[in-house]
């Protein structure tokens, strides 16, 4: 119970004296949340529409393969891309691995795959009727994609939120691509996690009120952005 | 259009919050990777040198904590430029496979066993947990774990082949309580490279795979008894509020004595290493002034690492010059 008092406390310290180390993981986790979410939104919710729009052959193996990979365990996907990162790996030359690009790469893999499911459900379930009356209105096909894509908005948003929440709440992929070096790649969950494994308990709670803080604000943000959301 | 906006904004706020810190990453400037133990990193001693290397360089060292095994490991890989970690016959085997350039003494600390004692005397209902195997008294380390495996009581192992499992590993062969080996294969670079670890059999014994900090941690949890380094012990249990209530149940076997060696990789075996840093940097600890930093770096008045003898460092210094 102390410790959890004790935590409250730390939290407020923390934030209310800008602490300088707080800050910085605190940035990195959003600039790798933000940019990684940037990235996989523009890869997935066109992949996502496209998946919802064309009928192929084999689209419910393609289905299927998606819906696994929101499964993945970050740490093989942070495993995957390391063997990839590392010197002795195919990408090696580039030099990535233990920075804040590595974690990104990583991240990226692993919502790449949320966002294109959220968006190819919310995409199915608007589609049908949008798009004949679209077309039946006189739209083109760009024009009919414009307002299916439109119509589905809430739920693409939604893909994008849950996205970036995986990626500011994740650790493994952090950990094995970035290493968790201080002033370069510790992010608020591998700082969590050093506290936690260095007996740090109340300030490991206290990083993850700020870290809860951060998503609180930045969904609040969101939601005003967007304009309430769906009624 | 709505999702332009968040978009933007996201932007935005990146740009404003990722400017400081976080964004230095991308900015090319020299940068040493160092690959060491959580030992080193955890008890705060090289945060504390590291301001004086990048004053009188310039040059940024970027910190990769892992057991030593992994830490050479990831030197063989070629994803660091040196290495700071504390396995003598592993380090020695690193630089004869011609991965490292060769390998000089830094500091020393020990060994310690760590076991359930309750200092206060007058928590009678706590004694029954103190120090269950008999073992406070005990100078010779091997004869220490014997007891804590006939008695069957919890040992935590960190497991992750660190120096320290490793030492570990070396302490349980001489008890002469039966062993259990495991053997690991491992294709490396197209090769099946067996990895050998052994273990009591007994339920008693936790195989953990974890740093040093979380082990000692986790032992605390258990009232187990477990095999740490001082440093990080101290920088645990001299914390305040203190975060261990683990004490030391044995100590001083020459056994338990723990040198650490740092060692440049060698650009002959991976040409992108930063060798110039990296001999900066050995050149840097090895010297005098950082030999008396490392002595004077202390935790609530305690002194965690011992610098390597100064005498020696003339000699270190004509090889590194090489």
């Amino acid at each position: 119970m102390q410790t959890l008092l004790d935590a409250l406390r730390n939290a407020l310290h923390l934030i209310f004296t800008l602490d300088a180390d707080v800050f910085e993981y605190a940035g990195r986790s959003l600039l790798i949340a933000s940019v990684s979410t940037l990235i996989a939104a523009v890869l997935g919710i066109p992949l996502g529409m496209l998946i919802a729009e064309r009928t192929f052959r084999g689209k419910r193996a393609v289905v299927t393969v998606l819906n696994t990979a929101l499964a993945f365990p970050t740490v093989v996907v942070g495993l995957f891309i390391y063997t990839l990162l590392s010197r002795t790996g195919p990408l090696g030359q580039l030099q990535l691995l233990f920075t804040i690009p590595a974690i990104i790469i990583g991240e990226v893999v692993l919502i790449v795959p949320i966002i294109t499911a959220f968006t190819m459900t919310a995409v199915a379930r608007t589609d049908r009727d949008v798009r004949k009356t679209a077309i039946a209105l006189g739209a083109g096909r760009r024009q009919a994609l414009w307002t299916v894509f439109c119509e589905s908005r809430f739920g693409v948003a939604a893909a994008v939120i849950a996205a970036f929440g995986r990626v500011v709440s994740e650790v493994g992929v952090a950990t094995i691509l970035g290493g968790n070096a201080d002033r370069f790649t510790r992010t608020m969950t591998t700082a969590i996690v050093l506290n936690v494994d260095m007996g740090n308990f109340a300030l490991a709670l206290a990083l993850g009120g700020v870290l809860l803080a951060l998503s609180l604000s930045i969904n609040v943000l969101f939601q005003y952005v967007q304009g309430g959301g769906p009624d | 259009m709505i999702f332009k906006r968040p978009t933007l904004l996201l932007v935005v706020a990146t740009l404003l919050i990722g400017s400081g810190g976080p964004a230095r990453d991308a900015i090319a400037r020299d940068i040493l990777t160092l690959a060491t133990t959580t030992s080193t990193d955890n008890s705060g001693l090289l945060a504390h040198l590291h301001r004086d290397f990048e004053k009188k360089t310039g040059i940024v060292v970027k910190v990769i904590a892992k057991g030593t095994g992994a830490a050479l490991q990831l030197a063989r890989d070629g994803n660091a430029d040196v290495v700071l970690v504390h396995a003598r016959e592993q380090e020695d085997r690193f630089v004869a496979d011609g991965f490292g350039v060769a390998r000089h003494d830094v500091m020393h600390n020990d060994f310690v066993i760590l076991g359930p004692t309750s200092d206060t005397a007058s928590d009678t209902a706590s004694d029954t947990a103190s120090d269950p195997a008999g073992i406070r008294g005990v100078k010779n380390a091997a004869e220490a774990l014997r007891r804590i495996a006939a008695a069957e009581e919890t040992f935590v192992s960190r497991g992750d082949g660190s120096g320290t499992h490793i030492k570990e590993q070396q302490l349980w062969r001489l008890t002469r309580v039966p062993l259990q080996t495991k053997v690991v294969r491992i294709y490396s670079g197209g090769v099946a490279k067996e990895f050998r670890s052994v273990r009591p059999p007994g339920d008693w014994y936790l195989s953990i795979g974890q740093g040093m900090g979380k082990t000692i941690m986790v032992a605390t949890e258990r009232r187990a008894y477990t095999l740490a380094d001082r440093g990080t012990y101290y920088a645990l249990a001299l914390a305040k509020p203190s975060r261990t209530d683990l004490t030391i149940v044995c100590q001083g076997d020459p056994l338990l004595y723990n040198p650490y060696g740092v060692i440049a990789v060698n650009p002959a075996r991976h040409p992108h290493v930063n060798t110039k840093a990296a001999t900066a940097y050995v050149r840097w600890i090895t010297s005098p002034a950082v030999q008396a930093m490392i002595g004077r770096y202390t935790v609530q008045g305690k002194v965690l690492f011992h610098p390597a003898v100064v005498l020696e460092e003339q000699g270190h210094r004509k090889r590194s010059d090489k």
